[in-house]
């Protein structure tokens, strides 16, 4: 028994964290998302490194690591609110892998693995997925509906980007029938690709949480800091409660998907559901402790609150992994419009 | 990471879970006195077996058990809804002071007797002007003539008329900073001086006692821990009661949520998409409750201090058990005001359970002081 981290888990969660933190001070963060870009040097510079295919099997071009160290750097680019390709192309190389036949895994995975290929994946329904990250420039799209995968080469489908709140990642509508069908079960996929979400929202809610610590110990109103009240303290007390508990669960969920995929796919509905309302809740309640300076423009936050819940309501909302623990747990069995 | 149990822990495991299926006592009798008797015979069975004091050192007739098998301990025990040993305060609390503060002397008059159930221990902390402030607590002992003359009053004492010893905190030193001028003492319960009114809480039953302690007389060499030091030498047992509860809530709270469940089956509200809603947080928590609780025996087990997200379990688990007993009476509907109704006492006794063992908004005091640095809180 021992849920904690490895030395070398460690290791790469420590190496995340510089390097992110190096990388994205403030400032380029906000350059970043004031343009909508991404930042194509460090994306190289991870890309060099193997991040992209960390999953990914060593015969493939990948790392040949696991879900874990996924989430260990998923955990990190949240923190970071790293603009960058990751999840989209992670997401890609997850349902490859779980459910591609070998000629597909041949003919993508060695790319998205070394971040050649742009690839990502869209829930969609009626032939339509509303909220795909990424979607515009990439060459292969894996589209996940209720019967199953198919993959989607870009000529084949209309891809609309979408302006939305997250000024982080970029967003597209992508429409298009047919395509190569994905033989395998792209449950398991879906559950990595929740799995890694969860975590990145466990990052953005540490990261929300630390900046309404460190301000509330700054910032004095009636001659004390704000912090010393115990309405301001035990908001920030609720974090940590709200932020630990998506930590708990989603690294729960990566641990399952190798060791106990029995107890996977209940596992990461929970971290997406629990890590979606946290990641919510955690920047509303940190920007409720800056007060008005946490409601403008200038200050840094509303860029974490905007990705929290884009992300939250991205690959199943919160409310719509609820529905899928009520189905798996047998807890609550018949249909619900039975 | 690996969140699967060792040969040894998972053989274990299965030795008391085969232990406690031959070996149930079966739910406590409704009337208080047996349901007393019926426990004080469930902790010599225990103890036959050697799972009493199951965290003691063995030379104190412990089983030195790691703390994975402490907590495997507690979810069988949850997991089998086995009722409390009589004597939990005095395994849990009383016990583990002697053995870290008290002498040889004490080691040797008090720790058997906890363990074989033959005297039962109360704790006599509280006080009606002290609940979360402890250490304001105005209960004065005296010394006179060699032995110390006690007088004050205590309350939420569980199991004060049966207890045969007290663990007493008293102010011994009136002109000392708050914290400096504490004593702890073990006083015995059998003498006139001290009175036990029971305490009727709002499930109608009287779980607690308050004490009412008239110059009752307790000897120097009951002194644990030396005079002045009563303060860090309470903070132990406070300790105590938190460290072991994380597993063993979890475990409970599974019970209570197939309980929950199975409820929700026989009302036929399982189709209802906001009961399943519910429900399916309810079971996330549940879930996160028992992972939580096993992250933070990691980190007591690496670094020798619980984690940040230990210190948040006894929180979380008052709050997740009142939502989890209010949606069972809101299931039940009108039948849920009845008195008769099996959910009406746990819904009404989890009222405390954020009070209980530190309130809600202490342990939130805690966390914001010690795990994220705010300031000091007013």
């Amino acid at each position: 028994m021992n849920f904690d981290f490895s030395d070398d888990q460690q290791a790469i969660k420590r190496t995340a964290k510089d390097l992110l933190g190096a990388r994205f001070t403030p400032d380029r963060l906000r350059e970043l998302a004031e343009s909508g870009t991404y930042d194509d040097v460090v994306w190289k510079e991870l890309c060099e490194l193997g991040w992209p295919g960390i999953f990914v099997a060593d015969e493939r071009g990948g790392q040949g690591l696991g879900i874990v160290e996924l989430v260990i750097l998923m955990e990190e680019l949240g923190y970071a609110l790293a603009p960058l390709p990751f999840l989209s192309g992670a997401a890609a190389g997850l349902a490859l892998q779980a459910a591609g036949s070998d000629e597909q895994q041949d003919r993508w995975l060695a790319g998205i693995a070394s971040g050649e290929v742009r690839a990502t994946v869209g829930l969609a329904s009626n032939g339509e997925a509303r909220l795909v990250p990424d979607a515009e420039g990439a060459e292969v799209i894996v589209l996940l509906d209720r019967e199953g995968g198919r993959l989607v080469e870009a000529a084949e489908a209309q891809v609309d980007p979408l302006a939305t709140i997250d000024a982080t990642r970029r967003f597209a509508r992508v429409r298009a029938d047919g395509g190569d069908p994905l033989p395998g079960d792209t449950s398991a996929a879906l559950d990595g690709i929740v799995t890694a979400l969860a975590a990145e929202l466990t990052g953005i809610s540490q990261r929300a949480m630390e900046m309404a610590v460190e301000y509330a110990r700054d910032r004095k109103q009636f001659g004390r800091a704000i912090g010393s009240y115990q309405a301001v303290a035990h908001r920030c007390a609720q974090m940590l409660l709200e932020t630990e508990g998506a930590r708990s669960a989603s690294y729960y969920a990566a641990w399952t998907a190798d060791a106990e995929p029995e107890s996977f796919p209940a596992a990461a509905s929970m971290a997406k559901a629990y890590a979606s309302d946290a990641a919510w809740r955690v920047t509303a309640s940190s920007l409720q402790v800056h007060g008005g300076i946490g409601f403008t423009w200038e200050h840094d936050l509303h860029f974490f609150l905007k990705r929290a819940k884009a992300g939250g309501l991205l690959y199943g909302s919160a409310g719509q992994h609820r529905e899928r623990v009520a189905e798996l747990t047998g807890f609550a069995t018949e249909p619900a419009h039975a | 990471m690996d969140l699967t149990l060792s040969p040894s822990e998972e053989a274990f495991r299965d030795e008391l879970r085969a232990w406690l299926a031959d070996n149930h006592p079966g739910e406590d009798p409704p009337d208080d006195d047996a349901a007393f008797e019926h426990r004080r015979v469930w902790q010599k069975r225990l103890h036959e077996a050697g799972y009493a004091g199951f965290s003691w050192p063995k030379e104190f007739g412990g089983r030195g058990a790691t703390l994975v098998e402490q907590a495997l301990f507690g979810e069988e025990m949850a997991r089998a809804k086995a009722p409390q040993p009589v004597n939990v305060l005095g395994m849990v609390m009383g016990g583990p002071v002697v053995i870290a503060h008290g002498d040889d002397t004490q080691k040797e008059r008090f720790l058997r007797p906890i363990l074989s159930g033959d005297e039962i221990w109360c704790q006599g902390f509280s006080e009606p002007e002290s609940g979360s402030d402890l250490a304001s607590l105005k209960t004065r002992a005296v010394k006179s003539n060699g032995e110390w003359v006690v007088t004050g009053q205590k309350v939420w004492t569980s199991y004060a008329h049966k207890a045969k010893w007290c663990m007493l905190v008293a102010r011994t030193d009136p002109d000392a900073q708050k914290h400096a001028g504490l004593t702890y003492f073990i006083m015995d319960m059998d003498q006139e001086a001290v009175q036990v009114r029971p305490l009727r809480q709002i499930t109608g039953e009287a779980e607690f006692n308050e004490l009412f302690i008239e110059e009752a007389r307790i000897p120097d060499e009951n002194v644990v821990g030396g005079v002045g030091n009563g303060w860090s030498v309470a903070i132990t047992t406070l300790m105590h009661e938190r460290a072991g509860l994380g597993a063993s809530a979890a475990a409970g709270m599974r019970v209570a949520l197939a309980e929950l469940s199975e409820l929700a089956h026989e009302r036929g509200v399982t189709g209802d998409p906001v009961v399943r809603q519910k429900l399916a947080q309810l079971t996330i928590e549940v879930e996160l409750l028992r992972l939580n609780a096993w992250r933070g025996l990691t980190a007591i087990m690496k670094t020798g201090v619980p984690g940040p997200e230990g210190s948040v379990v006894k929180w979380q688990w008052g709050e997740l058990n009142q939502s989890l007993t209010e949606l069972a009476v809101d299931i039940l509907g009108e039948d849920g005001a009845l008195w008769d109704s099996p959910w009406t006492y746990r819904f009404l006794r989890a009222r405390a359970n954020s009070i209980e063992g530190g309130t809600t908004e202490i342990l939130k005091n805690i966390v914001a002081e010690r795990v994220l640095g705010l300031p000091k809180l007013r």
